[in-house]
C-alpha cells in the first residue's frame, strides 16, 4: 500500500517562513506557577543540605539506603525505618560533557553533569555537576568531593552544594 | 478464558517534519484519513478512539487531547489517551488493543500526534519540566544528559566504541531513504558521526534523532470484522509495557531492565519462547543510535553487549538475519514521539503484508516486534505482531 | 460481548485538606495506596497485575508526569500506565484490562494537590484553542457562566434552583467527615455572593482541595475469593463531544447523556430514575448538578430545576443525589473528582456510610465532566450484587 500512494500529507515549513511572517502564526506566554509541598521526605532532604549534610533514609526490609532521602521504599511498599547521613564524598557511577544547554544553545564552557554515588549509600548515586576538573580526565570511577555554598547561602536546595571536585 | 483476537486492518501516516504548516488536528486528521481510506471505513464504522502524543508542553495546550478531538476522528465517540512518555507510541496501540479484547467495542482508531515544533525557541528545552522538580530540574538538567550517562555507562559495562555504535545512525539513516515520509534519510558514514558536533559527551550531532511534527494511524478491529475488511490481517499477539522507578541513582543505566519485563509480558502472550528464533523482524526505538542497541538486547534478541558486534556483521541489516528498523527508524524518518512508535507498528503492519514496497525485507516475515521507550530513562513498551 | 463482571473490591483515601503541606504528593499517593492495598487484601509487587494512574501535566506542573506515578504505588518496574483522564477514566480503562482476560487484578489512582497551583485561572485557559480562544485572554471560567447563562434560558431553570443545589449539598456535607466545605447556607446567602462569572457567583462554584484516592479492580474469580464485600461495575460509558466553543452544544451535555446511554445499554437499564437508587454526578458549578440530571435522564428536560427545589434529591428523597456533599460540599479534588463519587456509592453500597446512609440502596451511579472547557466526561454504575 504504501507502494501506491504518490503524496504523502504533510507541509514542511522552515524556520525563516515563521520569521519572515509567510505563514500566520500566533504567540502565547503561559504564566504556570506552582509551589510544591516538599513533604517528609524531601522536606528533611534539603534541612540537612542547608546544614551542609547529605542525609537518606533506610528500608530493612531491602537494607537499602535511599537517595535522595524518601519516606517510603518503593520496591517494597512500606515506609522507611531509620534517616541514615552519609559523607559528602563519591565516585562518578557515569557522566557527560555537556557542550549545549538546556535550550540547546551551544556553550563555550562545558558542563559535566554527572551521577554520583554517595559514600555510605552502598552505591546509590545522585546526580550533579563536576567543576575544578579537565573534563578530559574526568573518569567513571573518579573519587569527588562536595563544595558547599557558604553556610549563608544556603537555601535548602540541591543547589545548596555548588558542585563536586575530584578529591 | 481465550482472548479476543484483534488485528490491525488499516494504516496510515503524515510525512515527519522539523516544522509543518498543518496544526495537531490537521496532522492527526491526515493520518486517520489514510489509514480509514486504506481499509474502506469510515468515522461512522469507528467505535472507539485511542490517542497518543507526548508532553502538552511542546503544543502548549493543557489537556491536549481534547483539544485534538476533532483532529482524532474522537467527536461524540468514547476517546481514552494514554500518556506514558516516549514509550506512548507503541503504547496507544496496546490501548487501542485492550479496548477491542475487552470485548466493549468492535474496532478501535489508534492515533499518535505530534507537533514538537509550536515550543519555541527549541523543543528541547519543555524537557526540563519532566525531571524530579526538587533534586534534579533546579540543576538544569538537559535531556542530553540522561542519554549521555546511559550510553557512557552501556559503553563502559562492555567495552563498546562510539564508532560501533554510530552503525545504527549509519545503518537506519540509509534505510530512511526508501521511506516516502522521511526526515533526515541521508547517505552518511561512520565518519561523518564521529565528526558530527560534540553535543553532550559521548552524544554527538548525528548519533540524534531529530525533533518532529507528524502523525500516524491504525485501525484496529475484532476478529469477525477483521475478517470482513481484509484477508490480511495482522494479529496483535502479544502486548507488554513497564515502568520502572524514577530514582536513577538506585538504578544500573546499562542495560534496559523495563524493556525485559514488557518484553517478557508480550513474548507470554504472544507464546513466543525463543525469540531470537520466532522474530523475523524489529522496530526497536531508536531516537539515539545507542538506544536501538541497548534496546535490542532488552527485547532479547540477542545477549548483553553483543547488539554492536552483531550489527557490524550486517545481521540487523535489510537483508540481514534479523532486520531492525528497515523503517529507518526514528533517527531517519523522525522522532515524532508518539507518531514514531505508532509508525513502527505500521512499518511492521506493511513488512508483514508485503507492502513496504522499496523497503521491503526479503522472505515473507510472519512475526514482528515494535518497542517504545522513554520517560527518565524508565519505560519499555512492546507489541508483538504477526500473520 | 462481556462474558465475566468486575468489582472493586479496596478502596484508600487521605484527608482531603485545602492544604496538606506536610505532605508531598508522593506521600499522598503512598498513603492513599498503602490502605487501598490493605482494603483489597493485597500486596502490590505481587498480587496486582497492572497499575493505571490519572493525571495531567500542567494539573501537576511537570511534563511527562507518568515519570513520577509508579514508585508511589508500588508500581516500580511494573505493568502502570498514565491516563490523561478523569478518575472514573482510570476505573473504566481498569475494567477494559480486566475484561481483555489477561490481567486479573488493577489498582486504579488518582489525585489533586491543587493547592500547589498557584495560577489556577491560567490553567483553565491553558487548555483553550491557541489561535481562536487563548489571544482573548480572559480566564477561562467565562465559559462556565456562558454555559449557565444559556442552560437556564432553554431548561426554564432558575438562579434560585441552582442556588438550592449549593444549600442541599454543602448541607449534605457537614455529615461526610472527609469533606472540607460542609456549611449550613442559604439560597440568598449563594446569590447574594460576589459574581464571578455572571451568572455563576463564588458560592455557585466548587472549590479545591487536597487529597488522593486509589481503588482496587478485580476479575469475578478473585473478587469472589479477596473481597468480603465487592461492589460489582455494572456499566461503563464515557465520550468526547467537540472541544470548539464555537460549535459545541451550550446548553445540553451531549457528552454526559452519550456516556451514561452506553453504560444504561451495558447494564441493561432501561429507567433510570427508577434504576437507579443513588447518584453522584458532577456539581463543580450548581447549574451543572441540573443539566447533569437531565443528560442522564434521572428526570424529564426541564424538570431538574423544580425537583431539587422540591427535595427530591434530598438525602432522604426519591432519588438521593451527591448526598456526599458532591464538589461543593466536598471540594474539588481535580482528576480524582470521579473517584470521589464512586468512593461515596462504594462506602453507601457497602453499608460503611455513616450517618450519610441511605438504607435500602442496590444500585448506585457516578459521573464525571472533566471540567472547563472540556466537553467530556463518564458514567459509571455499580451494584451490590
Amino acid at each position: 500500500m504504501t507502494a501506491k500512494i504518490k503524496e504523502w500529507p504533510g507541509t514542511p515549513l522552515r524556520d525563516t517562513d515563521i520569521k519572515e511572517k509567510k505563514v500566520l502564526s500566533t504567540e502565547w506566554h503561559p504564566n504556570l506557577k506552582y509551589a510544591w509541598d516538599c513533604g517528609v521526605g524531601y522536606g528533611r532532604y534539603f534541612a540537612e543540605l542547608k546544614n551542609g549534610k547529605i542525609i537518606g533514609t533506610k528500608c530493612e526490609k531491602c537494607h537499602r539506603v535511599l537517595l535522595p532521602a524518601r519516606a517510603f521504599c518503593e520496591l517494597c511498599f512500606r515506609t522507611v525505618d531509620e534517616w541514615v547521613y552519609l559523607k559528602d564524598t563519591g565516585t562518578v557511577n557515569t557522566f557527560s560533557i555537556a557542550y549545549t544547554d538546556v535550550q540547546a544553545n551551544r556553550i563555550k564552557e562545558p558542563q559535566i553533569p554527572a551521577l554520583i554515588e554517595i559514600d555510605g549509600s552502598g552505591g546509590v548515586g545522585i546526580m550533579h555537576l563536576l567543576e575544578e576538573v579537565d573534563p578530559k580526565k574526568v573518569k567513571i570511577g573518579m573519587k569527588v568531593k562536595a563544595v558547599w555554598k557558604p553556610k549563608a547561602q544556603r537555601e535548602g536546595a540541591i543547589t545548596d552544594i555548588k558542585y563536586w571536585k575530584p578529591l | 478464558m481465550a482472548m479476543r483476537k484483534v488485528a490491525i486492518v488499516g494504516a496510515g501516516m503524515t510525512k515527519f517534519m522539523r516544522r509543518a504548516l498543518e496544526t495537531g488536528k490537521e496532522l492527526a486528521w491526515e493520518a486517520n484519513k489514510m489509514a480509514l481510506d486504506s481499509c474502506g471505513l469510515t468515522m461512522n464504522d469507528i467505535e472507539s478512539v485511542a490517542v497518543g502524543t507526548a508532553p502538552d508542553a511542546f503544543d502548549m495546550v493543557h489537556m491536549k487531547s481534547e483539544y485534538l478531538t476533532d483532529g482524532t476522528s474522537g467527536w461524540r465517540k468514547p476517546t481514552m489517551r494514554g500518556f506514558v512518555g516516549g514509550g506512548t507510541g507503541v503504547f496507544t496501540v496496546a490501548q487501542g488493543w485492550y479496548h477491542v479484547a475487552s470485548g466493549l467495542f468492535d474496532t478501535c482508531l489508534v492515533i499518535g500526534e505530534e507537533k514538537m515544533s509550536s515550543c519555541m525557541p527549541h523543543p528541547q528545552a519543555a524537557f526540563v519540566t519532566c525531571w524530579d522538580q526538587f533534586t534534579e530540574s533546579p540543576l538544569q538538567a538537559s535531556l542530553l544528559w540522561f542519554f549521555a550517562w546511559e550510553m557512557n555507562r552501556y559503553m563502559n559495562a562492555h567495552g563498546i566504541t562510539e564508532r560501533e555504535i554510530a552503525l545504527s545512525s549509519v545503518k537506519n539513516k540509509k534505510n530512511a531513504l526508501d521511506h516516502p515520509c522521511a526526515q533526515l534519510a541521508a547517505e552518511i558514514t561512520v565518519d561523518d558521526v564521529m565528526n558530527s558536533e560534540v553535543m553532550a559527551w559521548p552524544v554527538k550531532r548525528l548519533d540524534v534523532s531529530p525533533t518532529s511534527d507528524g502523525a500516524a494511524a491504525l485501525v484496529l478491529a475484532s476478529e469477525n470484522v477483521a475478517r470482513r475488511i481484509t484477508d490480511k490481517p495482522v494479529w496483535i499477539e502479544g502486548v507488554g509495557w513497564c515502568l520502572d522507578s524514577m530514582y536513577v541513582g538506585q538504578r544500573d543505566l546499562y542495560y534496559p531492565q523495563y524493556v525485559e519485563v514488557a518484553a517478557r509480558m508480550a513474548y507470554e502472550m504472544a507464546g513466543i519462547t525463543e525469540p531470537r528464533r520466532e522474530i523475523h523482524i524489529a522496530e526497536p526505538y531508536d531516537p539515539f543510535d545507542y538506544k536501538e542497541l541497548h534496546h535490542i538486547e532488552g527485547l532479547l534478541l540477542c545477549d548483553k553487549g553483543q547488539a554492536p558486534k552483531l550489527l557490524a556483521d550486517g545481521y540487523f541489516n535489510r537483508d540481514g538475519n534479523l532486520p531492525t528498523c528497515p523503517s529507518g527508524g526514528l533517527l531517519g524518518v523522525g522522532n515524532a514521539i508518539a507518531a514514531s512508535g505508532v509508525m513502527k507498528v505500521a512499518e511492521l503492519y506493511w513488512q508483514l503484508r508485503g507492502e513496504a514496497g522499496k523497503r521491503q525485507v526479503p522472505g515473507k516475515p510472519k512475526k514482528g516486534v515494535a518497542q517504545a521507550w522513554g520517560d527518565e530513562m524508565q519505560v519499555g513498551t512492546v507489541v508483538v505482531v504477526g500473520t | 460481548m462481556i462474558s465475566s463482571r468486575v468489582a472493586i473490591i479496596g478502596i484508600g483515601y487521605t484527608p482531603f485538606r485545602t492544604i496538606s503541606p506536610d505532605v508531598s504528593f508522593k506521600e499522598m499517593m503512598f498513603e492513599a495506596a498503602f490502605k487501598a492495598y490493605e482494603d483489597a487484601g493485597v500486596n502490590p509487587r505481587h498480587d496486582i497485575d497492572s497499575f493505571v494512574d490519572c493525571a495531567e501535566d500542567f494539573t501537576e506542573g511537570r511534563s511527562i508526569f507518568d515519570i513520577q506515578a509508579p514508585d508511589n504505588i508500588g508500581a516500580a518496574l511494573r505493568s502502570i500506565h498514565t491516563v490523561c483522564y478523569d478518575g472514573i477514566g482510570g476505573l473504566i480503562v481498569g475494567y477494559m484490562l480486566i475484561q481483555t482476560g489477561q490481567y486479573k487484578v488493577v489498582a486504579v489512582e488518582a489525585h489533586s494537590k491543587l493547592s500547589n497551583m498557584l495560577t489556577p485561572g491560567y490553567l483553565v485557559t491553558h487548555a483553550l484553542d491557541p489561535v481562536l480562544n487563548k489571544p482573548l485572554g480572559y480566564n477561562a471560567n467565562y465559559i462556565a457562566g456562558m454555559e449557565m447563562n444559556r442552560y437556564l434560558y432553554d431548561s426554564g431553570a432558575t438562579r434560585e434552583q441552582c442556588a438550592r443545589v449549593c444549600v442541599k449539598n454543602k448541607m449534605n456535607a457537614i455529615d461526610n467527615p472527609l469533606a472540607s466545605y460542609g456549611d449550613r447556607i442559604t439560597v440568598d446567602d449563594v446569590l447574594k455572593s460576589e459574581t464571578t462569572f455572571y451568572p455563576l457567583s463564588r458560592l455557585d462554584t466548587a472549590a479545591p482541595t487536597d487529597g488522593s484516592i486509589v481503588m482496587v479492580l478485580a476479575s469475578e474469580e478473585k473478587a469472589k475469593v479477596l473481597a468480603k464485600k465487592p461492589v460489582w461495575i455494572r456499566g461503563v460509558g464515557w465520550c468526547s463531544d467537540t472541544p470548539y466553543l464555537e460549535t459545541r452544544p451550550w446548553s445540553e451535555a451531549a457528552y454526559a447523556r452519550l456516556s451514561a446511554e452506553m453504560a444504561y445499554k451495558m447494564a441493561s437499564i432501561k429507567h433510570p430514575r427508577k434504576e437507579i437508587d443513588i447518584a453522584e454526578i458532577d456539581d463543580s458549578f450548581s447549574y451543572k448538578e441540573l443539566q447533569h440530571m437531565e443528560a442522564l435522564k434521572l428526570c424529564h428536560k426541564g424538570e431538574a430545576g423544580s425537583l431539587v427545589e422540591e427535595g427530591a434529591t434530598e438525602r432522604e428523597g426519591e432519588l438521593p443525589i451527591n448526598v456526599s456533599g458532591g464538589s461543593l460540599g466536598v471540594g474539588w479534588l481535580g482528576e480524582a473528582t470521579g473517584l470521589q463519587r464512586v468512593l461515596e456509592i462504594v462506602l453507601q453500597l457497602r453499608g460503611e456510610a455513616g450517618k450519610r446512609q441511605v438504607p435500602g440502596i442496590t444500585t448506585g451511579l457516578a459521573q464525571s465532566w472533566r471540567g472547563v472547557p472540556t466537553t467530556t466526561g463518564t458514567t459509571i454504575i455499580l451494584s451490590k450484587e
